[in-house]
């Protein structure tokens, strides 16, 4: 029962993990009408530049606000760039053009920062293990993580729900030609959007940092797993992104866990713990043709789609 | 302007061609790791080599040699594409250089069937060690078992009554798991295999608490085991249950990664940077030198490589066209080995002494590993019987 809690945790904390990176890609997919592939850069930049500053100046709490800054910067400035040309554009250009852009970042990190894979250590403050409930020691640091998620999921309702730049983010998912007609200066909410997500994928990367190896390439494994949430969740909604990442999260980890122990009952440990994992990574996608024939415009579609 | 071409491209040739080309180096192909997550191990195999060429002055066992370096980025097309690439174009008859075992699986038997010589730095698949051994094919670091069994070996002297296992989803995970069994008497209580390259351990570690054994063996190379040993001391395990495992996670790179959680973790290798032999002492001094860092048991199988070709290729006087020839010579392993005593088994996998080696703080406050003892005496592996060699 504890292993059970446990392994609730560690799927809430990646799914957590996922909204955040879910958030961005959501608004920017659902506002612009833009596939972005080059997401995941932005959350490799947010890791590296936190990497580089908490080695420079030994903070990590700098390193996370210049990992933000840092993919911010770079998401401001693609799309003034490059993304906004695509907009008017047909998805399949978008996917080329965003694909070059993994490339070309992939490259370019390569060359700043070297093939080598960086690593953090878990900042001294959230070192360490607590006792949620006795005898279930949980580290901290993983906790700060669900909590952080937690926190800026609240923020982005609020912003999205009680704040004039929600209500045009909002009218903006639901028709952006009429938001346009309306005499709204789409350049700048579109900016600021791209903006925002681009800096929510640069939280994820610095805050991953210290779990897992900061290396070239890191963001395009996950990608994969968020255009998996935002499609569960309905694609434009902070709420369905929500629901989406910890959905996928929970049920990602607790296939991993659970599924090869109950294929040991009738297999040998190698062969159960292959078909397990495989039948793991396949059940989020399994999940998601269940939900597309039950809501086909996922959990929580931004209205009027 | 066709011949104008021709022409230009022939004084090109010409140009390029080094003054004293009256003899042709011999191509070496090198296909190894340099990029992504498992690139520290194929960066270390690669110095250690080519410091054994510098060493040389571009030649090894005194025949000029070309070494032509590529980057497979762990990916098994990758790998193969550039095999051919270096079989067919470049007509290089030795290959070398493969970090990993599902990508030597895929390769070795091209480069034999082109009726080239491969010769592992590191990948020592049992496939290979047993009924597929290959005349063409030898292995200078060890048969991917031999250090699990070391450490099975150890942990059941040790006392350890009951052990979890973990390790990756591919053929050396499995090798892996498969050696230490063959030597732990004590009751495995748990045996995972994670898919190859995660780096997240959080559901892995929970159930490991939960089955609570006497000891942990683990063998995830390169980035995964990095994160595993961190995520081992943040789940607070590591004041709890021993943790036990083979040498690659525990090079000098990683122990800069790991930091403190890897302290006082003992684990098997079958070269130290302590041992004390006269050509280890020079290789440590050397590799230090150069490259301005302390060599990892990657770099010295790279530069016993780079030697036991420079010896073979002494024999024959650099024409590896004498195939019977190189081989037997390649056989004889005529060279002063850094781990000491060294020599090869009928199936080409080498009989050697594995040591049991301890993390520790260095006087200048850096981590790496003392010799602690040896848990095998010239040591074969367990497939040496069932290749017909």
């Amino acid at each position: 029962m504890l292993l059970f809690l446990e392994q609730i945790l560690n799927g809430l904390q990646f799914g957590v993990m996922l909204f955040l990176l879910a958030a961005g890609l959501t608004l920017v997919f659902g506002i612009m009408g833009l596939i972005n592939l080059a997401h995941g850069s932005l959350y490799m930049i947010g890791a590296f530049v936190c990497a580089s500053i908490l080695s420079l100046t030994g903070s990590f709490a700098l390193g996370v606000l210049g990992g933000l800054a840092g993919a911010a910067l770079v998401g401001l400035a693609i799309e003034g760039t490059i993304l906004r040309r695509l907009y008017a554009r047909g998805h399949l250009d978008q996917v080329l053009a965003t694909f070059g852009l993994i490339l070309f970042f992939n490259e370019a990190v390569r060359i700043g920062w070297g093939p080598r894979p960086l690593f953090i250590d878990v900042p001294a403050a959230l070192t360490g293990t607590v006792e949620l409930v006795p005898g279930a020691p949980y580290p901290v640091y993983r906790l700060a993580i669900i909590a952080a998620g937690l926190a800026v999921a609240a923020f982005l309702w609020w912003l999205v729900q009680r704040t004039r730049l929600g209500m045009l983010i909002r009218a903006g998912a639901a028709d952006r030609e009429m938001l346009a007609a309306l005499g709204v200066d789409s350049r700048r909410l579109y900016a600021g959007v791209f903006a925002l997500g681009a800096l929510l994928a640069g939280l994820a990367g610095a805050l991953a940092g210290p779990l897992l190896a900061v290396q070239v390439g890191m963001g395009e494994n996950i990608l994969i797993l968020t255009f998996v949430v935002i499609v569960i969740g309905g694609i434009g909604s902070i709420r369905g992104a929500v629901a989406g990442a910890l959905l996928v999260g929970l049920v990602d980890t607790l296939g991993r866990a659970y599924l090869p122990t109950v294929l040991r009952l009738v297999a040998d440990p190698a062969t159960a713990d292959g078909v397990g994992r495989a039948l793991a990574s396949m059940l989020i996608y399994l999940l998601m043709a269940a939900v597309l024939v039950w809501r086909p415009t996922g959990l929580f579609p931004a209205h009027g789609q | 302007m066709r011949t104008m071409l021709t022409g230009l491209c022939l004084a090109l040739a010409t140009i390029a061609l080094p003054a004293g080309a009256a003899e042709k180096p011999v191509k070496i192909g090198m296909i190894t790791t340099l990029s992504g997550g498992g690139s520290s191990l194929g960066i270390d195999v690669r110095d250690g080599f080519m410091l054994a060429v510098e060493q040389g002055d571009g030649r090894l066992g005194g025949v000029p040699v070309d070494v032509q370096i590529e980057d497979d980025a762990r990916k098994v097309g990758r790998a193969v594409q550039i095999a051919q690439k270096m079989l067919q174009r470049d007509q290089a008859r030795i290959l070398t250089g493969i970090i990993w075992s599902n990508l030597a699986l895929a390769v070795v038997p091209r480069v034999i069937k082109d009726g080239a010589f491969y010769i592992s730095p590191n990948a020592g698949p049992s496939q290979f060690a047993g009924n597929d051994c290959n005349p063409n094919y030898f292995n200078v670091a060890w048969q991917n078992d031999n250090l699990h069994e070391a450490m099975g070996q150890y942990v059941s002297d040790q006392g350890y009554e009951t052990a979890y296992l973990i390790a990756p989803n591919y053929p050396a995970g499995k090798d892996a798991l498969a050696g230490f069994k063959r030597y732990y008497d004590g009751k495995v209580v748990g045996e995972v295999y994670t898919k190859l390259g995660q780096l997240d351990y959080a559901a892995e570690l929970a159930a490991l608490r939960e089955a609570d054994p006497d000891a942990v063996f683990f063998f995830l190379p390169g980035g995964m085991g990095i994160n595993f040993i961190k995520q081992y001391q943040q789940a607070g395990l590591k004041d709890r249950i021993p943790l036990y495992g083979p040498a690659f996670s525990f090079d000098e790179g990683i122990l800069k990664a790991t930091g403190d959680a890897a302290l006082g973790v003992v684990n098997s290798s079958q070269w130290a940077i302590d041992l004390d032999n006269p050509a280890n002492r020079e290789f440590v001094a050397a590799f230090e030198k150069k490259y301005d860092r302390r060599p990892s048991l990657y770099a010295s199988q790279g530069y016993d490589t780079a030697r036991l070709i420079g010896s073979a290729l002494r024999a024959v006087g650099g024409d590896v066209s004498r195939g019977d020839d190189f081989r037997a010579a390649l056989e004889r392993a005529k060279f002063d080995s850094v781990r000491g005593a060294f020599r090869f088994n009928n199936n080409h996998y080498p009989i050697q002494d594995i040591y049991v080696r301890e993390v520790y703080r260095t006087d200048d406050g850096t981590l790496s590993n003392r010799t602690i003892g040896k848990a095998f005496e010239q040591h074969a592996d367990a497939y040496a019987d069932s290749c017909p060699m």
